[in-house]
């Protein structure tokens, strides 16, 4: 059932997992191209040593096959994934309030379902692998095109030795009323999950997709370095909603971009709770005049954790405008980095920009760092960059302790209240939990 | 009969400096008793540090509240045992929604999980009584509240938790005519259903609606007076010098 190809990343690696999967050439050239890119590239010099040292590309399973394929039917799923599964309320979820799932496991998906409406309109939804045989036409044109090898050593990985991850597309003036989710779970330590994702909404279309990751806890490194590849035909809208619960033995590093063409809007909401690193820039290249585009990142890093996140918006465009708030909670010695990046290139006139950080911080263990960088090029931008810092209060915790609530409470009514505005911005279910988590990591729990 | 509350000998401080000088104070018989004192006397720290504040030092003395030394005790222990303080500058809490927020000291108090319109039904009867807007619910707690809604706010969360003992710090300061009168009957709508109340005041004017039964004075640390609700006019008529007690 369960198979692993050798670890050892090279040439014939890439080719066998190419072939098991039955890809066309002009694949395999890609990926034969993203090794070049990867061999050439080193790991970031901002990224701290203690996490440099537990990246070791050569100890980890790329690919690992934990089902035989994709199955329509939730009974055809394998019993002791489905539990795990279950367990989480994944199904349950798809059956309330979405119009698709697909769920991963290790490297490949396991799971899809979608409904047969949105099929008839055309819009297709499925696992990249799926995308790739099916509609080459379509995947060819945007595949490493909005994140190529080149922008990063784990994107040329991912490049390299992708497996897994969604094909959705959106044809024009087609609105998905109900989110489309894909879930990734990681079941067994030492994995390089390393799934890719393409989004095309094509003029006029809308949806909202949200994905969720979660991962049991090792003692050994698990590393999860996605790629999700986004364009936004013109006036379209893309909701990108991430709730990233990974265990804290994963390192979780993520090459997010797309492409927002002329009054198109792209929507970016990333939550991060777990993870023990987590690296996380969602990136909008504002290329059509009149796009508009937002990020709105939460993370909440405690002991042993560092997260170092942000979002980048780069203004290709005329009258184009972008907002990035960023929000964090530490404690415990937990860390956050806050790296925002504005750039406005000439030409692009008119633009507005605005990037915000808040962070709390809970004890006097914990730390939090902004690094904003605003490069503008254009001299009639309006860009603006605010940061705010605030500590868990003594005095709060008094007023809501003289009136019965325990200090755990108490601290958990604050966190609550600064991460009320992000909650807002999901819908019900996932507002109900992305609470349900928030309390499990006041109470010091991890998933 | 076991007072209600019998502070004794009580010393606190702040940053090395002493603020309360030995209190002695006893609530053992009426329901309502009122604290005036100078500016800067101790009133709010002696209210704090009843309430158990983290900000003040005890050094010495002990507080007993229904006979239990609770001298040591956490806040939560003595809200959960049935005391109250009412701010006098309540804090802003950002984002906290104040009906969640009211909805999780009504599930605390009663252990009972109110359907969402029974308790908006039961809220919007007090808060019009009160002459509170009805988009206070949706609001940040205390966040941008005016200081009159802030001390409404208080006295709503007084009546819903109803407790035992009331210490209400100035809840009468920096009101308009208006909502003096409204926060007065919400207090003495306390009082009525059983809450005994310490109230910390400058004016008579709210003396008049509750009619305290005794007026302690505090001067510089320490008691220096207790009599009957004459007493309060007396200072209003002739303030704080014949008490000596200089600053
Ligand atoms: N946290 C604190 N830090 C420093 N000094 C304090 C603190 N709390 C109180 N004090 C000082 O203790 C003294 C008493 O203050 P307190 O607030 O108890 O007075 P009060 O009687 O309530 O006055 P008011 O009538 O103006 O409210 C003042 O001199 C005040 O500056
Ligand atoms: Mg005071």
């Amino acid at each position: 059932m369960s198979a692993s190809v050798p670890v050892k990343i090279n040439e014939n690696l890439i080719r066998e997992v190419s072939e098991s999967k039955s890809e066309p050439e002009w694949m395999l050239d890609i990926r034969l191209k993203a090794l070049k890119a990867f061999r050439a590239s080193s790991l970031p010099d901002f990224m701290p040593v203690k996490f440099r040292e537990r990246i070791r590309f050569d100890e980890l399973a790329y690919y690992v096959r934990a089902t035989d394929g994709p199955v329509q039917d939730w009974e055809d799923v394998p019993e002791y994934i489905r539990k795990t599964l279950e367990g989480l309320g994944i199904q349950e979820a798809e059956q309330k309030y979405l119009a698709g799932l697909t769920v991963q496991v290790e490297s490949e998906s396991v799971y899809q379902s979608f409904q047969e409406q949105l099929q008839k309109q055309g819009v297709i939804f499925t696992d990249l692998d799926t995308g790739v045989r099916e509609y080459p036409s379509i995947v060819r044109r945007y595949f490493s095109k909005i994140t190529p090898p080149e922008s990063n050593i784990f994107a040329a990985l991912n490049t390299a030795l992708w497996s897994g991850g969604v094909f959705l597309y959106v044809p024009a003036g087609v609105e998905v009323k109900f989110p489309l989710q894909s879930y990734f779970r990681i079941n067994r330590p030492n994995l390089g999950q390393l799934e890719h994702t393409v989004i095309v909404l094509e003029e006029g279309a809308s949806v909202h997709y949200i994905e969720g990751c979660s991962a049991p806890i090792y003692s050994k490194v698990d590393l999860h370095a996605g790629a999700v590849e986004a364009f936004v035909g013109p006036g379209a809208t893309l909701k990108f909603t991430t709730i990233q619960n990974w265990s804290h033995n994963v390192l979780n590093i993520g090459n997010k971009r797309a492409v927002a063409m002329d009054d198109s809007f792209v929507d970016w909401v990333d939550a991060n709770m777990g993870a023990g690193l987590n690296m996380k820039y969602p990136t909008v290249v504002l290329s059509g005049p009149g796009a508009r585009a937002q990020t709105l990142s939460l993370s909440m890093a405690s002991e042993g954790q560092l997260h170092d996140t942000g979002a980048r918006m780069i203004h290709l465009a005329p009258h184009t405008s972008s907002t990035i708030t960023s929000k964090s909670v530490v404690k415990q010695g937990g860390a956050s980095v806050f790296r925002g990046k504005v750039k406005v290139e000439i030409g692009a006139d008119h633009v507005r920009a605005r990037s915000k950080c808040d962070s709390l911080i809970l004890d006097d263990e914990a730390r939090s760092d902004t690094v904003p960088s605003l490069q503008v090029l254009q001299d009639n931008a309006d860009v603006g960059h605010e940061a705010t810092v605030s500590k868990l209060g003594q005095d709060q915790l008094f007023y809501l302790m003289s009136r019965g609530l325990t200090e755990e409470e108490a601290t958990f009514t604050v966190v609550n209240g600064f991460v009320a505005d992000f909650i807002k911005t999901l819908p019900m279910e996932y507002a109900l939990e992305m609470n349900r988590l928030i309390e499990l990591e006041m109470k010091g729990a991890q998933g | 009969m076991k007072p209600l509350l019998e502070i004794k000998d009580l010393h606190a401080q702040v940053e090395g400096q002493e603020i309360l000088k030995g209190i002695n104070l006893a609530m053992d018989d009426g329901q309502v008793h009122a604290v005036m004192g100078r500016n800067g006397s101790g009133k709010s720290t002696l209210a704090n540090v009843l309430m158990g504040s983290p900000f003040y030092e005890v050094t010495q003395g002990q507080v007993l509240f229904k006979g239990r030394d609770i001298t040591n005790e956490d806040t939560t222990t003595r809200a959960r045992m049935g005391m109250f303080l009412g701010f006098q500058y309540p804090v802003e809490l950002a984002g906290v929604r104040v009906y969640e927020f009211l909805k999780t000291l009504h599930r605390n108090k009663t252990g009972e999980d109110i359907k969402p319109a029974e308790f908006r039904a039961y809220l919007s009867d007090i808060m019009s009584t009160l002459d509170m807007e009805p988009d206070v619910l949706g609001r940040g707690l205390n966040e941008g509240f005016s200081g009159g809604e802030k001390k409404k706010l208080e006295v709503l969360q007084l009546l819903l938790l109803q407790p035992e003992l009331a210490i209400l710090d100035e809840t009468d300061s920096g009101l308009d005519v208006d909502a003096l009168r409204t926060v007065s009957w919400g207090i003495r709508k306390a009082v009525e259903r059983g809450s005994k109340v310490l109230i910390i005041t400058h004016y008579t004017r709210i003396l008049d609606y509750l009619s305290p039964d005794r007026v302690h004075v505090l001067l510089n640390g320490r008691i220096v007076a207790s009599d009957g609700p004459d007493l309060a006019q007396k200072i209003d008529d002739q303030g704080y010098e014949w008490l000596g007690g200089a600053q």
